[in-house]
C-alpha cells in the first residue's frame, strides 16, 4: 500500500471534473419536479446533448457553439415530452421513459458518423494569479468554464426558488397546481418552461461528458448517468446545496476508488465499488427515517397531471 | 438501465421474428446466422470488431445468408430472451460475442438442439455449442515489451475489465515481457467492473496518470483511456480490439486486433456444407485471429524492431508467450526452465505472476 501515491489535490481537482455531469443534470431535474413534474427521460435528453455537443463542437471547431447545441437539443427534446404529459395529457412516467428510450436511438443514428473522431479542445478559464494559489489553485482555479457555470447554477437556483417570486410562484406549482391555478398562474406555462430549462441543463452535462471528461462520442456513453443524476435530485430532498454536496460525494468516491486501487490498497474492489451506491442508499434511509415524504421535502403535486377544466 | 434495454431488444427481436419467421418458411431460404453483441457496435472496440467479422460473412455469401444482430444485451436473462427469439426465428447459428454469456448459451442451446452456436471466450462446450477465443496474450506480450520500453516514471497503469481468466493472462503476459526489458517496472491494475463504460474508464485511466503512470494499457473497450492520456500528455496507450487509429501516433502507439471475419467464414460454411461440429478453436497472431496494429514512429525504431521480432517469433510458433522459469505470485514454481504453459491452465488462469503486486478480486 502506497497512499503517498495518491496527490489529494488532483484527485479534489478531478473529483470536480467527475461529478460536473451529473450536477448539471441533477440541478435541472431539481427545477423540473419543483413544479411538479417528474421527467425520467433525463439520460435521454443527456446523450442527446452529449451526441449535439460533439457533433456541433466537432463541425465548427468551437466548444461554446456544441455547449450551446447541446443545451438546445436537450430542450428541444424535453420540450417533445412537456408537450405530450402537459397538454396532450400523457403519463409523465412512461412518458419520462419513452423519451429515454428514444433519445439513446436519436443519439446513436445521429452519432454514426463521429465514432472515433477527435473532438474539440476546450480550455480552462486563465484566472491567472488566482491558479498559482497554493493548494486552492489547483484544485479551484484550473478548471474549464462550465465546471464554473455549474457552480453558478447551483447559486442561481438556489436564489431564484427560495429569494425571488418567481421562484415561489413556481414552487407553489409543484405543491398544488389547482390553488396556484385559482390564483391566475398559468401552471402549464409555467411547467413547461421548467421542463425546457431541465432538458437544456441535462443537454450541457451530456455535452460535458462528450466535449470534457471523456472527450469524443461513443454510443451509450452516459451509461446511467441521467439515472444517477435523478436519484441525486431525491437525495438532496429538492435542494440546490445538498444536491451539489451529493454530487461531489458520489464523484468523490467513484474517484477516490479508482485512486485506492491504482495505490494498491488492500481492500476489496468490490466493496470500493460499491461505495457510492452504499452512501446514496444510507443517505437517503437517514434522510427519510421516521418523517415520510414530507420530511423529504418532495414537492407534493410532483408527477400528478394537471389540466385546468378538472 | 437494463429494463431500457430489454424493452428494446425485445421489440426489436419481436419485429425481426415475425419479419423474418415468415421468409424461413419457403424453401432453399439464406442461411441465418445472429450475432448478440455485449456493447453498441458504435464502441470503436471489441463489438465493433464482432461487426465487422458480421460484414465479412455477408460480403463473402451474398445472397446465401441473412444476418440479424443485437446490441448491447446484457449477460443474464436479457442474452436468453435475445438468443431465444433468434432462434425462434430462424436462425441456423447464433454467435454470442462475450464471456458472460456463457451460461446462457448453453441453456439456450439445450432447447434448440439443431441451431448451432458459437460463443466467444467461454469454456464450456455442448453438442452444439463451440467455443472460440483468440490468443490475445500473444498481442499483450508486444505490448509489454514497448511498455517496459518507452516507460520512464517505471510505472505501467492496466485498466482491467473483470477478474476472469483471459484479464489476467493479459495482464501476466504483458508484465512478464516488460519486466524483460525494463525489470524495474511497476504495474498498477485498476479494476473497473465493466467492459464499456467511457466515463469510467476516463476516470480510471486519469487515476492511474495522476499516480505516475506514464503507460496505460487498457482491456476495456472504448477510446476514452487514450483521450484521457493524450490530455494528460506524455503518457502512451494502446489501442484495444480495434485499431484506434484516430490517436495516431501518439497516444496510440500500437494496438491489439482482433480479426473474427475468416473464423466466422470458415464456421459458416461449415454449417451450410453441413459439416459443423463442436469443439474449442483458439488462434492467436500465427493464424491470423490476432494482429498487432502498426507501430507508430513514437517508438523508437530499435523498440519497434524488437517488438516485431517477437510478434514474428510468436506467429512460427518457435516462441511462447508463457515460457518457463516463471514463479507464480507467492513465490512457487509454475513453470520451470524451457517448460511452456499448456492451454488448460492458461484458459483458467487465476493467479498473477511473480512480481505483479495486489490481489486478483474473487
Amino acid at each position: 500500500m502506497d497512499l503517498s501515491s495518491i496527490n489529494s489535490l488532483l484527485l479534489l481537482a478531478s473529483l470536480m471534473v467527475a461529478s460536473t455531469p451529473i450536477l448539471l443534470a441533477g440541478l435541472g431535474e431539481l427545477v423540473v419536479e419543483r413544479a411538479g413534474v417528474l421527467n425520467l427521460g433525463v439520460e435521454g435528453m443527456m446523450i442527446t446533448g452529449a451526441v449535439c455537443g460533439f457533433a456541433i463542437g466537432f463541425e465548427t471547431g468551437s466548444a461554446l457553439w456544441g455547449f450551446a447545441a447541446a443545451a438546445a437539443a436537450g430542450a428541444v427534446l424535453s420540450l417533445v415530452f412537456g408537450v405530450l404529459t402537459q397538454i396532450l395529457m400523457s403519463n409523465q412516467v412512461a412518458t419520462g421513459l419513452a423519451l429515454t428510450l428514444f433519445g439513446l436511438g436519436l443519439s446513436s443514428l445521429i452519432g454514426q458518423g463521429y465514432v472515433g473522431e477527435r473532438g474539440v479542445n476546450v480550455p480552462d478559464v486563465p484566472l491567472g494569479p488566482l491558479a498559482d494559489l497554493p493548494v486552492v489553485g489547483p484544485i479551484l482555479f484550473r478548471h474549464d468554464a462550465v465546471v464554473y457555470l455549474s457552480l453558478f447554477l447551483c447559486l442561481a437556483i438556489w436564489l431564484f426558488l427560495y429569494r425571488s417570486r418567481a421562484g415561489l410562484v413556481l414552487r407553489s406549482v409543484g405543491e398544488s397546481a389547482e390553488a396556484a391555478h385559482a390564483l391566475g398562474t398559468k401552471v402549464v406555462r409555467i411547467r413547461l418552461a421548467a421542463i425546457a430549462f431541465g432538458g437544456a441543463c441535462a443537454g450541457l452535462g451530456g455535452a460535458y461528458l462528450s466535449l470534457v471528461r471523456v472527450p469524443q462520442w461513443t454510443d451509450g456513453m452516459t451509461s446511467g448517468a441521467g439515472w444517477i443524476a435523478l436519484a441525486l435530485v431525491v437525495f438532496s430532498s429538492w435542494r440546490p446545496w445538498r444536491l451539489l454536496l451529493g454530487a461531489y460525494l458520489f464523484g468523490g468516491l467513484t474517484v477516490l476508488q479508482l485512486n485506492l486501487q491504482a495505490a494498491g490498497v488492500k481492500l476489496p474492489v468490490e466493496y470500493l465499488s460499491m461505495a457510492p451506491y452504499i452512501l446514496t442508499i444510507l443517505v437517503l434511509v437517514i434522510i427519510s427515517s421516521g418523517r415520510g415524504r414530507a420530511a423529504l421535502g418532495a414537492p407534493a403535486a410532483l408527477g400528478r397531471s394537471f389540466h385546468a377544466a378538472a | 438501465m437494463l429494463r431500457r434495454t430489454f424493452l428494446a431488444s425485445t421489440a426489436l427481436a419481436v419485429g425481426l421474428g415475425t419479419a423474418l419467421g415468415t421468409a424461413a418458411l419457403a424453401q432453399d431460404d439464406p442461411l441465418k446466422a445472429g450475432f448478440i453483441y455485449v456493447g453498441p457496435i458504435g464502441d470503436g472496440g471489441w463489438t465493433y470488431t464482432h461487426n465487422e467479422g458480421r460484414l465479412a460473412l455477408e460480403e463473402e455469401f451474398g445472397d446465401g445468408i441473412e444476418t440479424v444482430y443485437q446490441e448491447s444485451v446484457p449477460e443474464g436473462a436479457d442474452a436468453i430472451r435475445t438468443m431465444t427469439q433468434m432462434a425462434l426465428s430462424g436462425a441456423d447459428i447464433i454467435f454470442a460475442t462475450s464471456f458472460g454469456y456463457m451460461d446462457q448459451v448453453l441453456e439456450v442451446a439445450e432447447q434448440f438442439p439443431d441451431v448451432k452456436f458459437e460463443h466467444a471466450t467461454g469454456y464450456k462446450q455442448a453438442d452444439n455449442v463451440a467455443t472460440y477465443s483468440a490468443r490475445f496474450y500473444e498481442g499483450r506480450a508486444v505490448q509489454g515489451h514497448i511498455a517496459g520500453s518507452m516507460t520512464e516514471s517505471n510505472i505501467v497503469g492496466y485498466i482491467a475489465s473483470y477478474p476472469i481468466p483471459e484479464v489476467i493472462r493479459g495482464i501476466n503476459s504483458a508484465y512478464i515481457h516488460a519486466t524483460k526489458v525494463n525489470p524495474d517496472v511497476e504495474f498498477r491494475v485498476v479494476w473497473v467492473y465493466t467492459w464499456f463504460d467511457p466515463a469510467k474508464e476516463a476516470d480510471a485511466a486519469t487515476a492511474l496518470i495522476e499516480q505516475g503512470a506514464d503507460v496505460i494499457l487498457q482491456h476495456t473497450d472504448s477510446t476514452a483511456p487514450l483521450a484521457a492520456a493524450e490530455a494528460a500528455g506524455g503518457v502512451i496507450g494502446f489501442g484495444q480490439a480495434s485499431d484506434m487509429a484516430a490517436f495516431k501516433p501518439s497516444p496510440r502507439v500500437s494496438s491489439i486486433l482482433d480479426v473474427w471475419g475468416p473464423y466466422y467464414i470458415d464456421r459458416v460454411q461449415a454449417v451450410m456444407d453441413g459439416t459443423w461440429e463442436s469443439g474449442d478453436t483458439w488462434h492467436g497472431i500465427g493464424d491470423g485471429m490476432v494482429g498487432i496494429g502498426e507501430i507508430t514512429e513514437a517508438v523508437p525504431a530499435d523498440v519497434r524492431e524488437e517488438a516485431m521480432a517477437l510478434k514474428e517469433s510468436m506467429a512460427s510458433g518457435e516462441y511462447h508467450p508463457f515460457t518457463g522459469p516463471l514463479n507464480k505470485q507467492d513465490g512457487s514454481v509454475w513453470l520451470a526452465e524451457g517448460e511452456t504453459a499448456d492451454d488448460g491452465t492458461l484458459l483458467g488462469m487465476n493467479f498473477y505472476v511473480e512480481g505483479l503486486t495486489g490481489d486478483i478480486p474473487e
